[in-house]
């Protein structure tokens, strides 16, 4: 059997003065999978994705990513080949679009005509074509065109990881859907391993391979779409509740 | 305003000089600041526990007021002592305050997310620092950097009282004047420099701000770096002053200024030796010790000065006695008191003329019995000596209603013109005693000890330049109290330049 891309083994975390955040949490992300995982707000969602990229350590246990415990990885070298997408985006607004895309690379001492041809061909890829957007600015983006940005500076050196921290939370449906869309076109070429946070259940039935569940720093499910679906637990039955119905368009009344 | 341009023209060369050296003192303490304080409010930053209290320590310092900073550095050896060094001293521990402060709130100010992002992305600390933390703070850095060089011109101008130069020279040369327009002449430039310097780093400020293209930025930063070393550049060919082998010094008053300059022009004259003149030092315990550390050479003190500010010795009234302890107290710490001018610059106590006339006020004992109704103004130094103000208070019964104003001793005579105080202590030699109808009231008690003004040198100077020597024994005798006044007055009412006062004197009596 293939080393998984990303593996917890009997990780427990703390802050500080605080209770447990994750309490012997295991869990397994085979690569080119997206895994999503749903909670609620202060359920531990960020906190895993932070251990991966090692910007936070375990107490105690193990996080691996590519088969190394992230103790033995050197935290920057791990962090260029883990693309790391936040809500709020955090694009850098003293440096236009391209600059942005660009940090990655020229951090890693790529040439500058790899830099700018890299840049082009991401641009392009989140569907922002690189003559238009190229020289734009960050306040001068939707927060849509903002993301897609983030997107694309998260994949800049092709990092084999992607960790997406709520990425579409702050978008109007429509945009939303638009970029789940784009997520899948996107993933189909890309085959990367994935890790989306969200505490929107539809969302992350739209774009997972699996769906995690998380509450009090525990694991209650994971598995495929359809079997947390169909799972009895009380608290996954309770997100499944809160999705919206979805009006079909048969229900629309005729004219 | 004629005045005012005509004082311009005809010392253009001087203004230039000064106003060189004024741009100089204040980009190099701000630039000085700026590398201490950036660090600094960086590593602050990072270390909340550590901001409070240094931003404490540093608004503490600002506190401080400038002449007493430049009086306290003094006697520290490297940083200290007299001239632009402890100057740009000064102005960098005031400049620093604001540029620490700014620093640390441009770097809090940053979003955490675009931190974190940064952090991440794999940046180094380094890396994170360099090309997000910087150049998102420095539009609020440079406010701080604007705050710290307005306000270095200004205090610069107080600079020039440790004989760093730049245009303060100017106003406190004019402060000994009647005409007050003429203290524009050095105020007005600074003003404009503190205007230019706010205006540009303004805009510096707002190109560098965060929604602008970074192509505009860079050239913004290109532009200000082009005219800031344009500025230093022009600056240092203004302000470059001969270098000469003797320094000369002098107090900061018009007589102390003629008495410098005579002091030099000898030694031009008579030695032949380039002079540098450091004139307008603060007073006398800032010359003295400039003398100790041998930043100046030699400067003019008078005896019962240096009997009693200097060696804290008791208070004698035999002229000869006194010259002698003074001349073996220097002789013992290195340095050689030469022969006396020849006039004594004893204590004034003035009053107005009208007052002298209409009451018949002759002497300190007539105007015992007014002192109940009167304001009394007397200049630092008086108030502090054991020879001032406390000692005559006693020797005559005066008994003022309310405790002295203590001002500066060129602005007291002014003061008592205009009626704002009754009485004050001036030089017996002020040309403004003349020119403002005063009237000297005669020690009858002999209170005062004798204030022979001579010539106190670096010994081993005189050793090394025994032409110096015999250029200032030349001098011994020559300056009557007549002459003296004569000049003050050429100085200070005519408002003739002191070197051509000095010449003409030179001229004549040699």
């Amino acid at each position: 059997m293939a080393t998984p891309a990303i593996e917890f083994r009997g990780v427990s975390f703390a802050r500080p003065g605080l209770a447990r955040v994750l309490d012997d949490f295991a869990l397994t992300v085979d690569a080119g999978d997206v895994l999503a995982l749903v909670g609620r707000s202060g359920a531990g969602k960020s906190t895993l994705l932070k251990l991966v990229n090692r910007l936070l350590l375990p107490d105690s246990g193990v996080v691996m990513v590519q088969g190394r415990d992230t103790r033995e990885w050197e935290p920057i070298a791990l962090r260029r080949r883990v693309g790391y997408v936040l809500q709020d985006v955090g694009l850098f607004p003293h440096m236009s679009v391209a600059d942005n895309v660009a940090v990655v690379p020229r951090l890693e001492g790529w040439a500058v005509d790899r830099v700018a041809s890299r840049v082009h061909e991401l641009l392009e890829l989140v569907g922002l074509p690189a003559p238009t957007f190229a020289a734009r600015w960050p306040d001068e983006l939707s927060g849509g065109q903002r993301q897609r940005v983030g997107v694309a500076r998260a994949l800049a050196v092709d990092p084999p990881v992607l960790l997406m921290d709520e990425p579409f939370g702050a978008l109007d449906p429509l945009t939303r859907a638009e970029l789940h869309a784009e997520f899948h076109r996107i993933q189909s070429h890309l085959r990367k391993t994935v890790i989306i946070v969200t505490h929107d259940m539809g969302e992350a039935f739209a774009l997972a391979d699996r769906v995690g569940v998380i509450e009090n720093g525990r694991l209650i499910v994971c598995d495929r779409p359809g079997a947390v679906a169909a799972s009895t637990e009380p608290l996954v039955r309770q997100l499944l509740d809160a999705l919206p119905a979805i009006p079909r368009p048969s229900a629309t009344p005729s004219p | 305003m004629r005045a005012l341009f005509t004082f311009w023209l005809s010392h253009r060369a001087e203004l230039a000089s000064l106003f060189g050296q004024h741009v100089l003192l204040v980009a190099g303490s701000t630039l000085a600041a700026v590398a201490l304080g950036v660090p600094l409010g960086i590593f602050a930053a990072r270390r909340p526990r550590l901001a409070s209290p240094l931003m404490a320590v540093a608004s503490i310092v600002q506190t401080v007021p400038s002449l007493a900073m430049f009086g306290f550095l003094l006697p520290v050896p490297f940083i200290g002592g007299v001239g632009a060094r402890a100057a740009v001293v000064v102005l960098i521990l005031y400049g620093l305050l604001p540029i620490v402060r700014t620093t640390i709130a441009g770097l809090r100010g940053i979003d955490a997310s675009i931190r974190e992002a940064g952090v991440a992305m794999g940046m180094t600390p380094r890396e994170l620092l360099r090309q997000v933390e910087l150049p998102l703070a420095l539009p609020s850095i440079v406010a701080g950097v604007r705050v710290a060089a307005v306000v270095g011109v200004g205090s610069a101008t107080i600079a020039a009282a440790t004989g760093a130069g730049g245009l303060g020279e100017y106003i406190y040369r004019c402060l000994s004047m009647v005409d007050t327009t003429v203290i524009l002449a050095g105020a007005i430039p600074a003003a404009l420099l503190a205007l230019a310097v706010d205006g540009a780093l303004l805009w510096l400020e707002k190109q560098l701000s965060a929604r602008r293209r970074s192509r505009s930025r860079r050239a913004a930063v290109t532009v200000a770096a082009a005219v800031a070393a344009a500025v230093l550049v022009s600056s240092v060919a203004a302000a470059r002053r001969a270098g000469g082998a003797i320094v000369v010094g002098s107090k900061n008053f018009t007589e102390q200024l003629v008495l410098g300059e005579l002091l030099a022009q000898a030694i031009e004259r008579d030695a032949g030796l380039p002079v540098d003149r450091r004139l307008n030092l603060g007073g006398t315990l800032i010359c003295d010790q400039a003398l100790v550390s041998g930043d100046i050479d030699v400067y003019v003190e008078y005896t019962g000065t240096a009997l009693t500010a200097v060696f804290h010795q008791p208070v004698s009234s035999d002229p000869g006695a006194v010259f002698d302890t003074v001349r073996a107290l220097y002789a013992k710490s290195g340095r050689t008191l030469l022969p006396p001018l020849g006039f004594n610059n004893t204590f004034a106590i003035l009053v107005r003329g009208a007052d002298a006339r209409s009451r018949g006020l002759r002497t300190i004992d007539d105007a015992v019995p007014e002192s109940a109704r009167w304001r009394a103004g007397f200049g630092y130094e008086f108030v502090e000596r054991p020879d001032g103000y406390p000692g005559l208070r006693k020797a005559y019964g005066l008994r003022f209603p309310d405790s002295p104003r203590v001002m500066d001793l060129t602005l007291s005579y002014r003061a008592l013109a205009s009626g704002q105080v009754d009485l004050i202590a001036g030089d017996a030699t002020a040309g403004l005693i003349k020119g403002l109808d005063l009237v000297q009231l005669e020690d009858n008690r002999h209170y005062f000890p004798p204030y022979d003004a001579a010539a106190v040198a670096r010994a081993g100077v005189l050793l090394r330049y025994p032409r110096v020597r015999t250029a200032l024994e030349r001098l011994s005798g020559r300056v009557s109290a007549a002459d003296m006044r004569a000049m003050n007055y050429a100085a200070d009412v005519e408002h003739r330049d002191v070197p051509v006062i000095v010449r003409d004197f030179l001229a004549r009596v040699q």
